[in-house]
């Protein structure tokens, strides 16, 4: 038994000094086996601890961080206490690291041959003949075409898929026992993702290697771990197998985590979780989950509970009251349907917009005209009614974000109109918008840190909007601030607090609240919830609702993500390189026929439930411009017909439903191929 | 990229186009001219009137100009008045001097700032960086005046070693020029050093905290291998830029220096011309310095390009 186990974590601490010079700790005494062979996936939310846990499984501490207690045994010596000699000699050839961001994590002045070969020459005996030959055959085995070609270029040159694949070229190089992959397909798009994953099972049958599955999302955990670690605020809440932790969790924060993520087969929006993760640090004594959870009594606000290994269940969980959950059935979601009022009347009129980033060429800087024939954006035409939810799905590249940068004003659009309320010609250009134009329409931006001033108080930022548009003074714009905060949940204690004093959740809610201060008519969400955790989502989603059936506003909801979208939209418009694919009730677009692209898409998710698997429809190539002529999506499509779609545009067709689908080929054929 | 490279020749003509302009203009507003100021107490009545032909004043200023930068462009600058010389013949030594000014402290102070800054980077907070970073905090706050005047109080005055103040005839052969020079070049190769030091102390330990120093460590990249393979040529490259200022800084004259060491460089040259207005002898150092500023940084940009791979083919691209 013992010598099955590849990497031992023994009472494990690690932790920081704060300025104060109090200790503090990112890992809690964390204690768990690696075995030969077996995939291992930790899951948790940022601040969790999970990615210095990996780290420190290669020996490695980051800068300002330390060891405080406990060991990481590799081959019975601990890695934590080895000379940088002796750890050089087992990062890269005993254990490897296929890193998150791999466009970040490649030295940029090295061609990736290079680099590939620097862990051949580091971790094999292999002599330059048989390295170039080895370089190849690992570009190969990662899916890349032409490797020859590829180890000549830089990493800059490459996708963010085909980087993400070079790192793990790089990883296999060493042909390591235990891999270590932190959050490897975060930054993707949602087919190259599912394509990655595929590919990282494979590796893992093929060679035997044991893996470490470090993510937040319990979606692509689900798809490649035998077994899963949960941590919550630096320690291991819940450890058990895959199936039993997806199915039947044990520990109540799981159980909330896996209610409160949205599922393509549920539409409305699942019950959020309150609260968020604490700071690494406030805990005082008692369970860290213990005020955002349903099932904590007393005793679990002064003990804090140990991690208990139940035999039967073969699965170690940190509750005292796990009990109540040993015998409830699998998670069922409950969701509140949406029900928006969407009245018959339009409120925005995208007809024929065209936008291009080409850049301008000096006579037509001249002529104040934007010239060029194959825009980054075409033809959009979409009727937006008020009060509906609509939602602007595709991959990045896809132009989404584009559009709703020319409704607000941000960006010039070449042709077409954007017309408000049915009358109203509103100009892509800021400049020639009145004060009440832009009242009208506001947005909520993807990253709250960077779209507040940290300089700004939370009152400085509300009051901002209430002054430009209201010349709202005194005891007046106090009152709506709190209204405002108030309506957003959170207190009037918020007011004096600069951005960096709130967590992620509390800074979109201020972002959420600046943009209902104009009391707006439109509000362009662009994936609001991106870069929030998945504990925090559902509240920030249920929110949005909530405030939009209050006050009837008419939202435009950008996301890459399919699920968040089927939760809280009524209509979808599926874009792919600046061409409208499919439009549609939500409903209908969620089920077939569909267009083949959103087909793709659909069949790229991943659910969090183990016997969901991804459907691989088409190439995750990346394309870097539209075609010329002919459909959109000709280079990826898996259902071509032939030479029609490469020189037609395809023309719209209805289905019974009401759904719009722009593809050549019929209908009744389409759903025929796609059940 | 040759595209790039013309636009960017093309844009340096311009910049001097617009320099010699200002300089004409400058010149011309001021009060008085190089006949007044030549005749000084005589300068009335038919003397004057003389002066202004002789000197080609009595035509109007555009034409002036056009002639001027017509001379200038083939290197003829002139008379200046003081010497009453050809001005390229007062400025061929001088330019002279002052490049071997330069170059003694680039030659010096650049290889002593990478190493100075790449030590306190790598050994980050420890004593080497403290102690170092102490010392070039220091150099860069004390003015160039007061460590000149410091250096010949104490290496020329008490301790005799080295002549306080360089009393050459202008066009001295270099080896008699060397001693004379050394404690010209340190008082500069310290300031100079310490601020080329702190900046790539900043750009090393920025690279050193990046993700893909991270993955070189985690590939088992041995250390010294990590910093000249995967920090090194990263960390350097935006410091191409601040030598090259550096090194426009140096030719273009050291002016306080100059003056307290007596050096007969370009420094001196502008300040013994403005005070002798010697207007001819100005324009002709303000084209220079700028011809100077502008072509040592077009090298830079044209270096970083060559060298950052990512720029070359964005260009490319485009």
């Amino acid at each position: 038994m013992m010598t099955d186990i590849i990497q031992k974590v023994k009472n494990l601490s690690i932790g920081f000094r704060s300025k104060k010079g109090d200790e503090i700790l990112i890992l809690k005494n964390i204690s768990t086996n690696i075995k030969k062979g077996e995939t291992v996936g930790i899951v948790g939310e940022s601040g969790s601890g999970k990615s210095t846990l990996a780290l420190a499984m290669m020996g490695y501490v980051k800068h300002g961080l330390y060891t405080i207690g406990g060991e990481c045994q590799f081959n019975s010596s601990n890695l934590l206490k080895m000379k940088s000699k002796d750890l050089e000699k087992i990062r890269g050839r005993k254990i490897a690291m296929i890193p998150q961001n791999a466009g970040q994590a490649l030295t940029p002045n090295l061609k990736i041959g290079y680099q590939i070969d620097e862990a051949l020459q580091l971790h094999s005996d292999l002599d330059e003949i048989e390295r170039e030959k080895k370089i190849s055959e690992l570009l190969n085995k990662v899916r890349l075409p032409s490797p020859e070609t590829i180890a000549l270029r830089y990493p800059h040159e490459l996708s963010g898929g085909q980087q993400q694949r070079v790192a793990v070229a790089m990883a296999l190089a060493g042909t390591p026992d235990l891999l270590l992959l932190d959050e490897p397909t975060t930054g993707l798009d949602v087919t190259t993702q599912a394509h990655v994953l595929e590919l990282l099972n494979f590796i893992a049958k093929d060679t035997g290697t044991s893996m470490v599955y470090v993510s937040h999302d319990l979606g692509a955990i689900a798809q490649v771990s035998d077994r899963i670690i949960v941590m919550y605020s630096g320690e291991i809440v819940l450890e058990g197998p895959s199936r039993d932790i997806l199915k039947k969790p044990i520990h109540p924060y799981t159980h909330g985590l896996l209610k409160s993520i949205p599922k393509l087969s549920l539409a409305g929006l699942p019950e959020s979780m309150p609260g968020s993760q604490p700071q690494p640090g406030t805990i005082q004594g008692g369970c860290s989950f213990f005020d955002r959870c349903n099932f904590s009594d007393d005793n679990c606000k002064n003990n804090s509970p140990k991690l208990e290994f139940l035999k039967d269940l073969n699965t170690s969980v940190r509750c005292f009251n796990y009990e109540q959950l040993v015998n409830e059935n699998e998670v069922s979601q409950t969701v509140n349907k949406i029900k928006n009022k969407s009245l018959d009347k339009e409120i925005l009129n995208l007809s024929e917009v065209s936008i291009s980033y080409a850049k301008q060429k000096l006579l037509d800087q001249i002529f104040n005209r934007i010239s060029d024939e194959n825009p980054t954006v075409k033809d959009i035409n979409i009727d937006i009614k008020k009060g509906e939810t609509i939602a602007l799905v595709g991959e990045s590249g896809s132009g989404k974000s584009t559009i709703l940068k020319s409704i607000a004003g941000l960006l010039r659009t070449k042709d077409g109109l954007i017309k408000f309320d049915e009358s109203r010609n509103l100009s892509s250009d800021l400049k020639e918008r009145d004060p009440n134009d832009l009242r009208i329409i506001q947005l909520i931006f993807q990253n709250p840190d960077e779209s507040l001033n940290p300089n700004h108080t939370v009152e400085e930022i509300i009051a901002q909007p209430l002054k430009l548009y209201f010349g709202l003074k005194g005891e007046k714009l106090k009152k709506n601030i709190i209204d405002l905060l108030q309506k957003v949940r959170l207190g009037e204690f918020y007011m004096s607090r600069y951005p960096r004093q709130l967590s992620g959740g509390e800074k979109q809610r201020v972002a959420v609240a600046r943009a209902f201060a104009a009391k707006p008519d439109i509000i362009l969400c662009d994936e609001v919830t991106s870069a929030l955790d998945v504990s925090v989502q559902a509240a920030v989603l249920n929110l949005l609702q909530q405030l939009k059936e209050d006050f009837g506003t008419t939202y435009i909801f950008v996301s890459h993500d399919l699920a968040v979208v089927r939760a809280i939209s009524d209509r979808v418009a599926v874009l792919y390189q600046g061409r409208l694919c499919e439009v549609g009730p939500s409903n209908d677009v969620y089920k077939f026929p569909s267009h083949p692209y959103t087909e793709v898409l659909l069949g790229a998710v991943l659910e969090p439930d183990p016997d969901i698997k991804p459907k691989l429809v088409a190439e995750d190539i990346v394309e870097e411009r539209p075609p010329e002529k002919g459909c959109s999506f000709q280079g990826r499509c898996s259902r071509i017909v032939g030479d029609i779609c490469k020189k037609e545009i395809p023309p719209w067709q209805l289905t019974d439903s009401g759904n719009a689908i722009r593809c050549h080929i019929p209908i009744k054929e389409l759903q025929k191929q796609q059940f | 990229m040759l595209f790039l490279i013309i636009k960017r020749i093309l844009l340096g003509f311009i910049t001097l186009f617009i320099v010699s302009i200002i300089t004409f203009v400058g010149t011309e507003v001021l009060p008085g001219d190089a006949c007044t100021t030549y005749l000084e107490r005589q300068a009335f009545g038919e003397q004057l009137e003389a002066c202004y032909r002789r000197l080609g004043l009595n035509v109007p200023a555009y034409e002036r100009y056009v002639s001027w930068a017509l001379n200038a462009i083939q290197g003829d600058f002139g008379y200046s008045l003081s010497g009453e010389m050809p001005i390229k013949d007062v400025l061929g030594p001088r330019i002279k001097n002052s490049l071997v000014l330069a170059s003694a402290a680039i030659f010096i102070g650049i290889p002593i700032a990478l190493i100075l800054g790449i030590i306190t980077a790598l050994w980050r907070d420890k004593l080497p960086d403290v102690a170092i970073s102490t010392v070039t905090i220091f150099a860069m706050t004390i003015p160039e005046f007061i460590s000149a005047t410091l250096l010949i109080l104490i290496i020329a005055i008490w301790l005799e070693w080295l002549p306080g103040i360089v009393i050459v005839p202008t066009d001295v052969s270099f080896l008699e020029l060397l001693p004379n020079i050394i404690l010209p070049v340190v008082a500069i190769a310290m300031i100079m050093t310490a601020h080329m030091a702190r900046m790539v102390r900043s750009s090393v330990i920025q690279v050193m905290a990046s993700e893909y120093v991270q993955m070189a460590i985690l590939k088992g990249v041995p250390y010294w291998k990590m910093v000249f393979k995967h920090v090194l040529p990263n960390a350097l490259l935006p410091a191409i830029n601040v030598v090259a200022l550096t090194i426009a800084w140096l030719l273009g004259g050291v002016v306080v220096t100059e003056v307290v060491f007596n050096y007969p460089g370009l420094g001196r040259l502008v300040i013994e011309s403005i005070s002798n207005r010697d207007l001819p002898t100005v324009q002709a150092l303000a084209i220079i310095l700028a011809s100077i500023y502008v072509s040592i940084n077009l090298l830079a940009d044209l270096l970083t390009l060559m060298l950052n791979p990512r720029l070359k083919t964005l260009q490319i691209r485009k």
